[in-house]
């Protein structure tokens, strides 16, 4: 699975690789996606085989892994509607496929989750749960525990009500369904229920705190990361943005978006909600990984979530109750000043919201946040989350729309710039018992990509421009690194080959919303392109172009 | 007006009789028809999205949009580009979710009459069909603003402000780009 264990944490045991001898990793093999769309998805690696899924149209490739050079064993083309790719706010990009029982699962920019016999690369079952025209799609890794498949839409950008859905892994059939916004049945909210702060208890929250029938397309997507811990049985995700962007059209809390659910695994039944940013004003999507980690915290081992959100604030949580131990900047932040943590909730500074009709400026951090969906890594050896992430602001002026099923439902006008110190990226290290920054390494665009850490002490990440880095874990000193052809903006994965030699694989290929700019071939003379992103990437075209190839390093031997 | 001037000024009955034929010719120019009629739908039968064609070339005869050549029209269509979230997918020219539209590429034709079609019917690879859902003279008047935005429009009729806060230039300060039937849809392959 992309995130390694059920804990999120992209770690691996594996140590042949180190920080004395990583300077002597080489290419091992290459192998071409033929896709040039922006490639977020991990590697993943079982059965001595490596499985790689492309951006639309999502073909899933099954490569030998006891075969010099890396041979196509079988290609699985679900063949998604092209149309898909106009409802896709941000590229046509896939997070990942991932293994379980003899199967991959992996779902397509149309709607559908799909599996796949690992073995033969014939599809099982194929469950089609959304509707392009409505601006639906799907975009995220699914996780797969016990007998469930946890999927989710995207589409925060069309007015789409999100949810998460439970599919039985031997059929396909929905086991259950949890939307992130109307009635409390819908919810799945019952008598198990117990948040751990006043503002989200009551009754149908997910209507009452929205206006009349708003909640209906009021985004809450689920398109981000899902964990799982085995003792509580409990899976936990974010939900992303409400819909519209502009906020004045939607007064309210606007439960459950923006914000984190426990839930059992069995019966979807909510366990606790904490809303990271309520009522959100600058599209803080809550879908950012939530680690589990297990710590000595205040002097007593605690169960804990730590979580790096798109508001600019790392989260150390109680993983069983919802409760928030600390709420740190970890980048520059102007629109809110703090979190109260008596009350749970995020400050907003109210000279930072939009106003229709006037350009508020250099709000931090923008809308993609201080950190978007790349994921972060944690080493339970040194106890550090290792976290790529942006350095931007924005100005806005928020704008009426209108909800036309199947287009845009955003309203704010954007154009995004660099943050303090000029650059747009940052990769640090965080030492999550002490709430503190260890180290960080700037980037000159956005940390896009995601990270991996292993046992050897070297931490694995990509840039923007197509270099793929190796730093020490402790220091974050450069050990290693190798230009690619592409951008990267994937997810690595360390792994070991039938050979018993440890391997980093990558794909790189620029895009994204962050890489909109290449992938789309957008026009740099308009600020406004690609959500505003456009007006802080103008150079990217001058640094990289598309690309869509798999790259597997190893020690030179 | 003109008559009363005359007469109360009778010394130079010449040069007034010229100012006043130049005052009804202003006043004339002035006056703005504010629904011009949409060209006929026959005129479609000429766009085509192919440059090749076998045997002799057909003569190539652009459709006139005379909402082309009438500001007010063509401000319509830019306040109708944010109504129907146009620029939800294609920003302010630039593209996003959709390809840009204030560059020279062209895929699928920059006749008004091919733009005009690609409203209506839709494009495969995301771009939605509004057919039966907006006015036929509204996309008339949505297709003059979409050719401004590369510069195609004389200077005096494209927009020179933004009804919203600056990330370009202005229509009418826009360079024209010439309009080259260039590329493929801008699918998956990325081979645009």
């Amino acid at each position: 699975m992309p995130g390694k264990n059920y804990a999120g944490h992209r770690f691996s045991g594996l140590d042949q690789i180190n920080v004395d001898n990583a300077k002597n990793l080489q290419v091992a093999w290459t192998f071409s996606v033929g896709v040039l769309r922006g490639q977020e998805a991990a590697p993943i690696v079982a059965d001595n085989t490596m499985f790689v899924v492309t951006p639309y149209p999502n073909i899933l490739y099954a490569i030998d892994l006891t075969k010099p050079g890396g041979p196509l064993k079988w290609k699985f083309e679900p063949q998604p509607a092209a149309a898909a790719q106009g409802v896709a706010c941000c590229d046509t990009v896939n997070r990942g496929a991932v293994y379980a029982g003899g199967k991959v699962f992996f779902n397509t920019l149309d709607d559908q989750a799909i599996a796949v016999d690992a073995n033969t690369g014939r599809e099982v079952w194929r469950a089609k749960l959304g509707d392009i025209s409505q601006g639906e799609t799907m975009t995220m890794a699914p996780l797969v525990v016990k007998d469930k498949v946890l999927v989710g839409n995207s589409g925060g950008e069309m007015g789409v009500r999100g949810w998460i859905t439970a599919l039985d892994a031997s059929t396909g059939k929905i086991a259950w369904r949890a939307y992130s916004t109307g009635p409390d049945a819908d919810v799945l909210i019952g008598d198990q229920f117990h948040p751990f702060y006043e503002q989200d208890r009551g009754t149908d929250l997910g209507v009452k705190s929205w206006p009349p029938e708003a909640w209906k397309i009021g985004g809450g997507t689920v398109w981000g990361w899902v964990t799982y811990d085995p003792a509580a049985n409990l899976v936990y995700y974010g939900t992303a943005n409400p819909g519209p962007w502009n906020p004045d059209q939607r007064p309210g809390d606007n439960k459950w978006t923006s914000g984190i659910f426990a839930r059992d695994l069995d019966t979807g039944q909510a366990r606790w909600f904490y809303q990271w940013s309520p009522h959100d004003l600058h599209d803080y999507d809550g879908v950012n990984e939530s680690v589990l980690v297990d710590l000595d915290y205040g002097g007593k081992a605690r169960k804990l979530l730590v979580h790096p959100d798109r508001n600019g604030y790392l989260y150390l949580m109680d993983r069983g109750t919802g409760e928030v131990l600390y709420a740190k900047p970890f980048a520059p932040i102007t629109t809110s000043t703090g979190v109260d943590l008596e009350t749970g909730r995020l400050q907003y500074n109210p000279a930072a919201k939009p106003i229709p009709g006037q350009v508020v400026r250099n709000g931090c951090p923008a809308s993609p946040g201080a950190k978007d969906w790349q994921p972060s890594a944690f080493s339970p050896k040194t106890k550090f989350l290792y976290i790529p992430h942006n350095n931007l602001c924005q100005d806005v002026e928020a704008t009426q729309t209108s909800y036309i099923a199947g287009t845009p439902y955003v309203g704010m006008d954007v154009r995004m710039n660099a943050g303090p110190g000029g650059h747009r990226g940052k990769f640090s290290a965080w030492d999550v018992a002490k709430g503190e920054e260890v180290w960080g390494i700037d980037e000159d665009f956005p940390a896009w990509s995601g990270a991996a850490v292993t046992a050897g002490g070297v931490v694995f990440y990509g840039t923007m421009e197509g270099w793929f880095k190796a730093v020490n874990a402790e220091t974050g000193k450069e050990l290693w690194k190798f230009k690619t052809g592409s951008g990267i903006i994937g997810q690595p994965t360390v792994y070991r080959g039938p050979d018993g030699n440890e391997y980093v694989a990558i794909l790189s290929g620029v895009g994204g919303w962050s890489g909109a700019i290449v992938a789309g071939g957008l026009d740099p003379r308009d600020g406004s392109a690609a959500l505003g992103f456009v007006n802080a990437m103008r150079d990217l075209p001058d640094k990289t172009a598309r690309g869509g190839t798999l790259y597997v390093f190893a020690l030179r031997q | 007006m003109c008559s009363l001037f005359a007469n109360s000024h009778s010394g130079a009955p010449i040069l007034l009789v010229a100012f006043c034929a130049l005052a009804v010719a202003a006043c004339e120019r002035e006056e703005r028809q504010f629904r011009p009629k949409p060209p006929e739908a026959a005129l479609t039968n000429t766009i085509h999205m192919s440059p090749i064609q076998p045997g002799m070339p057909r003569l190539a005869v652009q459709t006139r949009n005379d909402y082309e050549s009438n500001a007010h029209a063509v401000a319509q269509g830019q306040q109708l580009f944010r109504a129907y979230n146009c620029n939800g997918c294609h920003s302010n020219g630039g593209g996003g979710m959709g390809p840009p539209l204030m560059d020279g590429k062209w895929v699928y034709g920059s006749d008004p009459a091919n733009i005009v079609a690609t409203i209506l019917e839709g494009r495969p690879n995301g771009m939605p069909s509004f057919r039966g859902k907006i006015p036929e003279q509204q996309v008339w008047e949505l297709a003059a603003y979409v050719r401004s935005m590369s510069g195609l429009l004389a200077k005096d009729v494209a927009p020179g402000r933004p009804d919203h806060m600056a990330v370009k230039n202005p229509e009418n300060e826009t360079e024209r780009m010439p309009p080259k039937q260039t590329g493929t849809p801008p699918s998956a392959l990325g081979t645009d």
